[in-house]
């Protein structure tokens, strides 16, 4: 495979990206037994998008899913799309997911020769869920006129789901950079 | 079909955009929770004298009912019960208003707008062409990629591999990354040059 840079592949793999996150939404939610909480699929599309295709692309992704909701598409889990979902209370949670996978990818960019299932599991869980809440809670107390430590309180009922989501996407990125890698470290000498 | 919903079809998707941002802005100036109840009930009666029923209007509120609830209830006991019917009947506004303007605008006019909106970022290297390459190959992708998820899941049944969501997920993303050259030479193919911004179908934006 050649590796000089491919706009055109580039929006391929954005596009497909953002097509596979709306197509989680699909997927059935697991209910946890003790918790209670759904865990749905979706969430876990800016984790693939950042550790599959890298910081970049993986951001831009986002962007896209994110602008096909506003355009009104119902992709998000549940059947939600339309710009009402912007006006909603965990809209953070939504915008937060470029940030995610930029940052999932840069990690995983950064640690790409020495890929292993618990360091793209640490990468997947800074970017994926350090990050989103970092910016989701803020949003959820601004939003909902709650405080930040209610907010986050509230939002915590989510960490176990995501959890099991970052080890299923460390699962797969280590799978897919055996089978099929797409990032390719920018240290890397050109073959 | 009533004035307003004639007037909501026709409107340039640009404009229904702005007078969303403004309604947006000016909400949060009303601070007294009956004025905010009544814009509410309002913005419900809007979606139905636009023509968008009330089947419409539930599918938009019910996913919300349950954290609107607990949001109500947690206000008016961490704060107060003013506060919460206002801040819960500015969501409700919002929302609705918000899905007013998507559901009277179709995709193609929302992506044209985004396209002329990007205009200015061009010196920054942003292609307007390409970002509507992206939108419509992602419009194009989404059926495809549920089907595919469709066969593998059969394909694992069959197997006996069960519901296992990695069982079904990485042979769906190893299927769908493979398939990303195939579809960028095609495109290629067809635009006979390496300019993806011309390769968009064709849609007359300017």
């Amino acid at each position: 495979m050649a590796a000089k840079p491919n706009p055109t592949l580039d929006i391929v793999y954005i596009a497909l990206f953002a097509a596979l996150t709306a197509a989680l939404a699909l997927f059935p939610p697991l209910t946890l037994p003790v918790i209670g909480v759904p865990i749905t699929a979706q969430s876990m599309g800016p984790m693939l998008a950042g550790a599959i295709l890298g910081a970049r692309r993986g951001a831009l992704a986002m962007v896209l899913v994110i602008a096909l909701v506003a355009i009104g598409l119902p992709i998000l889990s549940g059947g939600r799309g339309g710009l009402g979902v912007f006006a909603g209370p965990t809209v953070g949670f939504l915008l937060g997911w470029v940030p995610a996978a930029w940052v999932t990818g840069l990690l995983h960019e950064l640690g790409w020769r020495q890929l292993t299932s618990i360091s793209s599991f640490t990468h997947a869980a800074v970017g994926g869920i350090v990050v989103l809440y970092a910016i989701g809670i803020p949003v959820l107390a601004f939003q909902a006129g709650l405080t930040l430590k209610a907010a986050a309180v509230g939002s915590m009922t989510f960490i176990p789901g995501d959890l099991i989501k970052a080890a299923l996407t460390a699962m797969i990125a280590v799978s897919v950079k055996r089978a099929w890698p797409i990032i390719r470290p920018a240290a890397e000498p050109s073959a | 079909m009533s004035a307003l919903a004639a007037l909501l079809r026709r409107a340039p998707a640009g404009a229904k955009l702005a007078a969303l941002a403004i309604a947006g802005t000016g909400v949060m100036a009303i601070a007294d929770w009956r004025v905010m109840v009544d814009l509410a009930l309002l913005a419900a009666l809007a979606f139905r004298l636009a023509g968008c029923g009330t089947d419409a209007l539930g599918r938009q509120l019910r996913p919300m009912l349950w954290m609107l609830a607990a949001l109500f209830l947690v206000q008016g006991w961490l704060v107060d019960w003013a506060t919460a019917a206002l801040v819960v009947a500015r969501i409700v506004t919002l929302v609705l208003l918000a899905a007013l303007v998507t559901l009277t605008t179709p995709a193609e006019a929302m992506i044209a707008t985004i396209e002329r909106l990007l205009a200015p970022f061009v010196r920054f290297g942003v292609d307007p062409g390409r970002v509507g390459l992206a939108f419509s190959l992602a419009l194009r992708f989404i059926p495809v990629i549920g089907e595919e998820a469709e066969r593998v899941r059969e394909a694992q049944a069959a197997r006996g591999l069960g519901h296992h969501p990695l069982a079904l997920i990485l042979p769906l993303i190893v299927r769908v990354l493979k398939s990303a050259e195939d579809v960028a030479a095609a495109i290629e193919a067809r635009s006979g040059h390496d300019d993806p911004g011309r390769a968009a179908p064709s849609r007359s934006v300017w």
